[in-house]
């Protein structure tokens, strides 16, 4: 079977690593082989997989060694939990250079030196929050990742994040194959959070592919640099992380998402009791305007 | 071919703008235009310094070119940094000809290629920390260099690299000026932004509080000025100075052919600036003249009419001393010049000349043509501005073709058109039309010949004017599309 290659895309700080590395540590239970593709210069993807602080970056290792060309993919592919193939493309710090342009090299490098493997059933892009630039849209571009999932919680910012990556993903969707296989909501105890999400993925034309419990459980496996599958099996959470695993093994539910306007999300958020009925008159009033009106 | 009256010049331009598409057309008839000496200002007849059209060929280049490849290039005492990859630099070293006096490596350094070569890391980690090691390398190898300038190519803008905190730092530690040039190659629509943002940079870097170069025992006197827009292009400024010079002024800087940072330093001190390029070195002038009072004009020394001209305008700002040895200088070439034009005119007068050039010399050089007795029939630029064109209208005779960044489809229309004499641009264009069998100068570098600059530099001119218009070849070719049809197919 031909490789089915994911990338995880959702708001900053939304838990995109988090849920990528017990997701495929899942995988891995279910003998599925899995590489992970870090596409943040923070190159925290696989941590939890390595039980490493941060692996060792292409960038940063193609630096050392003068250029990419001089690496070797045994270099940069680390075997982590469950015989995972991880790597992380690494980047500069904040501030300085073009992190974009260093997931492009990375990404070229691996396919170069043959990092997709016919053996491979999965490959997972864990992209960071935003797609600030094209380089960051590298993983989705013709002949990479066909199918997005999108992180999300019920959440104000994280919908609206959601929804204009669901507006990414149709460009490319017209000009490639990509295709949106569902939303993945982690939990953040909101209210009526489940249904909320459900009800936008409805209008994006998609599914809420799971819904992720919030657990102190994925906390405490983190702090010991461990997915939850791996720290604690019996753990219910990790029940939580395998139903995702199971769903997305045979997730072929994959659309061209119909991204909605900001006033129909504004108008599901009103629905859901998330955004106050909207008060024109207040509009632009200072709080002095509004203490002389009373 | 006779003269074209105004109404054939306009139906020429109509019928060359044919064959672009609708939207194509419309802009490029606003670049065209038929010389009216009635207008007086340009803007009622050309556009200029628009963003050419996509899929025509230009002949203009970019911002980094108009930094690093005129105006700072030929400081000959600072080292040119081309940041960023390799090609910006590598391509445009010394390819313009800036003389200068020096030992190249040693205390000079014009036609040396220093860059960072940017490769994947550097652009995806930034370059700052390759650039600060780039100076310190720079200070061992060339100890004698004077200053630094960082010329920014293409990605240092797109990655947000600080070259500014780079070169304040550095500039601290070797006690050196060190100038960051922000002229990546995307901005503006040609290199006239470059020189503009070039200027700028001397402003902000160079001049300080304009209190004179640290060391140098500077005095001013009351006949100082400085030669700015002149790039000693096969030694121009050197034609030029020698006659301000006998004159009885001083030359304190020569900005920027054969010139060197303490210079620069220096001229905010001078009594007037002389600028020959406009274009490329207006905006420091004018900067001069508001906050040092320092007044500018500009000048002409192409032929000697213009030279003359020049001279007593020149002498204009001075006392009865100057104004005496302009006529002293303008009496004791005179008969070398009236030999120069007894000899050639005979020989060139009456042919017709269509130039295309950068900075000035699609209207300077229309005077030195004259005084050969040539006619300049069609004339534009490939980056002017409508100052630029303000200044043409009146230079050039009525009627005759006015083309801004013309497109090789436009002049090579134009030339079969039209039928010149010769024609004077670049490289380019050089081998197009002398396939079609037309005599052509290079007018950008001289054709490796010059100076062009000034009473010897006429006595050049006038000879290779001639060398490459009398020249017997040209009667011994044949254009490929008047060859006989049996030739074409034994070819095959």
């Amino acid at each position: 079977m031909a490789i089915r290659q994911c990338a995880i895309y959702g708001k900053g700080g939304i838990g995109k690593s988090t849920t990528t590395q017990n997701l495929v540590a899942a995988l891995a239970e279910l003998k599925q082989k899995v590489m992970i593709v870090g596409c943040d210069p923070k190159a925290d993807s696989t941590r939890l997989m390595l039980h490493a602080k941060a692996q060792n970056t292409i960038m940063h290792l193609a630096a050392e060694a003068g250029s990419v060309e001089d690496l070797e993919l045994d270099d940069v592919l680390k075997m982590g939990y469950g015989d995972t193939k991880c790597v992380e493309s690494g980047g500069p710090e904040p501030g300085v250079g073009c992190a974009g342009r260093g997931v492009i090299t990375a990404i070229n490098f691996l396919e170069e030196e043959g990092a997709y493997d016919d053996d491979l059933d999965f490959v997972f892009y864990d992209v960071l929050g935003d797609v600030v630039c094209g380089g960051f849209a590298m993983p989705i571009r013709e002949n990479k990742a066909q199918e997005i999932y999108i992180v999300v919680s019920g959440e104000m910012m994280a919908m609206y994040a959601a929804n204009n990556i669901a507006k990414g993903i149709v460009k490319y969707a017209n000009s490639g194959g990509v295709r949106l296989g569902g939303l993945i909501c982690n939990s953040r105890n909101t209210d009526r959070e489940a249904e909320l999400i459900e009800a936008l993925a409805e209008k994006l034309g998609t599914h809420m592919v799971h819904f992720i419990p919030r657990d102190n459980a994925v906390q405490r496996a983190e702090i010991r640099r461990m997915t939850c599958i791996e720290y604690d099996p019996s753990a219910k959470q990790s029940d939580e992380y395998r139903a995702l695993a199971n769903k997305i093994i045979s997730n072929d539910k994959l659309v061209i998402p119909t991204p909605i306007t900001m006033d129909e999300l504004e108008e599901l958020l009103t629905e859901f009791g998330i955004l106050e009925e909207e008060d024109e008159s207040i509009v632009g009033q200072t709080a002095a305007q509004e203490t002389l009106a009373v | 071919m006779a003269v074209m009256t105004r109404n054939e010049t306009e139906a020429l331009i109509q019928e060359v703008l044919e064959i672009y598409p609708e939207k194509a057309q419309k802009d490029r008839a606003k670049h065209l235009t038929t010389n009216d000496h009635e207008v007086e200002q340009s803007k009622k007849c050309i556009t200029s310094n628009k963003k050419s059209l996509p899929g025509v060929m230009t002949i203009r280049g970019c911002a980094y070119a108009g930094s690093k490849g005129v105006v700072w290039g030929p400081i000959k005492d600072m080292i040119h940094i081309s940041h960023g990859p390799v090609g910006c630099g590598q391509y445009s070293r010394a390819g313009r000809r800036n003389y200068y006096i020096g030992t190249t490596g040693v205390n000079t350094f014009v036609t040396m290629n220093f860059t960072s070569d940017f490769q994947e890391k550097d652009i995806v980690f930034g370059g700052d920390k390759k650039l600060a090691k780039l100076i310190d390398e720079v200070e061992t190898l060339f100890p004698l260099n004077k200053g630094i300038s960082v010329q920014s190519e293409c990605p240092i803008g797109l990655i947000g690299d600080d070259i500014e905190a780079v070169s304040k730092k550095k500039s601290a530690e070797i006690g050196k000026t060190v100038v960051p040039v922000r002229c990546e190659g995307f901005r503006g629509v040609s290199q006239s932004l470059g020189h503009h943002i070039a200027n700028d940079s001397i402003r902000d870097w160079v001049f300080k509080d304009g209190e004179g170069a640290k060391g140098t025992n500077y005095e001013p006197g009351p006949y100082d000025v400085s030669v700015i827009g002149d790039y000693n292009i096969g030694g121009d400024a050197w034609s030029s100075r020698i006659l301000l010079e006998e004159m009885g002024l001083r030359v304190v800087a020569q900005w920027s052919g054969d010139g060197t940072l303490a210079e620069l330093e220096n001229t905010p001190r001078v009594k007037l600036n002389l600028l020959h390029c406009y274009r490329s070195m207006n905006y420091i002038s004018r900067h001069m003249e508001e906050k040092y009072g320092i007044p500018w004009m500009e000048y002409n020394f192409f032929g000697p009419t213009k030279i003359n001209e020049s001279l007593r305008k020149i002498a204009s700002f001075f006392d009865d001393k100057i104004k005496e040895g302009a006529e002293r200088v303008i009496e004791k070439y005179k008969p070398e010049m009236d030999a120069i034009q007894e000899k050639y005119v005979p020989r060139l007068k009456g042919k017709r000349v269509m130039l295309f050039v950068g900075g000035l010399r699609p209207r300077h050089t229309i005077g030195a043509y004259e005084d050969l007795g040539m006619e300049v029939v069609g004339t534009g630029y490939e980056f002017g501005h409508n100052d630029d064109y303000d200044r043409t209208i009146k230079e050039m005779g009525n009627a005759t073709l006015i083309y801004d960044d013309v497109t090789g489809y436009e002049f090579e229309e134009f030339a079969k058109r039209i039928k010149p004499d010769l024609i004077g641009s670049g490289i380019k264009e050089k081998y197009i039309f002398q396939k079609m069998g037309i005599p052509f100068r290079q007018m950008h570098s001289w054709d490796y010949s010059g100076p062009y600059h000034g009473y010897d530099g006429f006595a050049i001119f006038a000879r290779d004017m001639d060398m490459t218009l009398n020249n017997p070849c040209w009667d011994q070719v044949t254009p490929p599309w008047n060859k006989p049809a049996e030739a074409t197919t034994e070819a095959d």
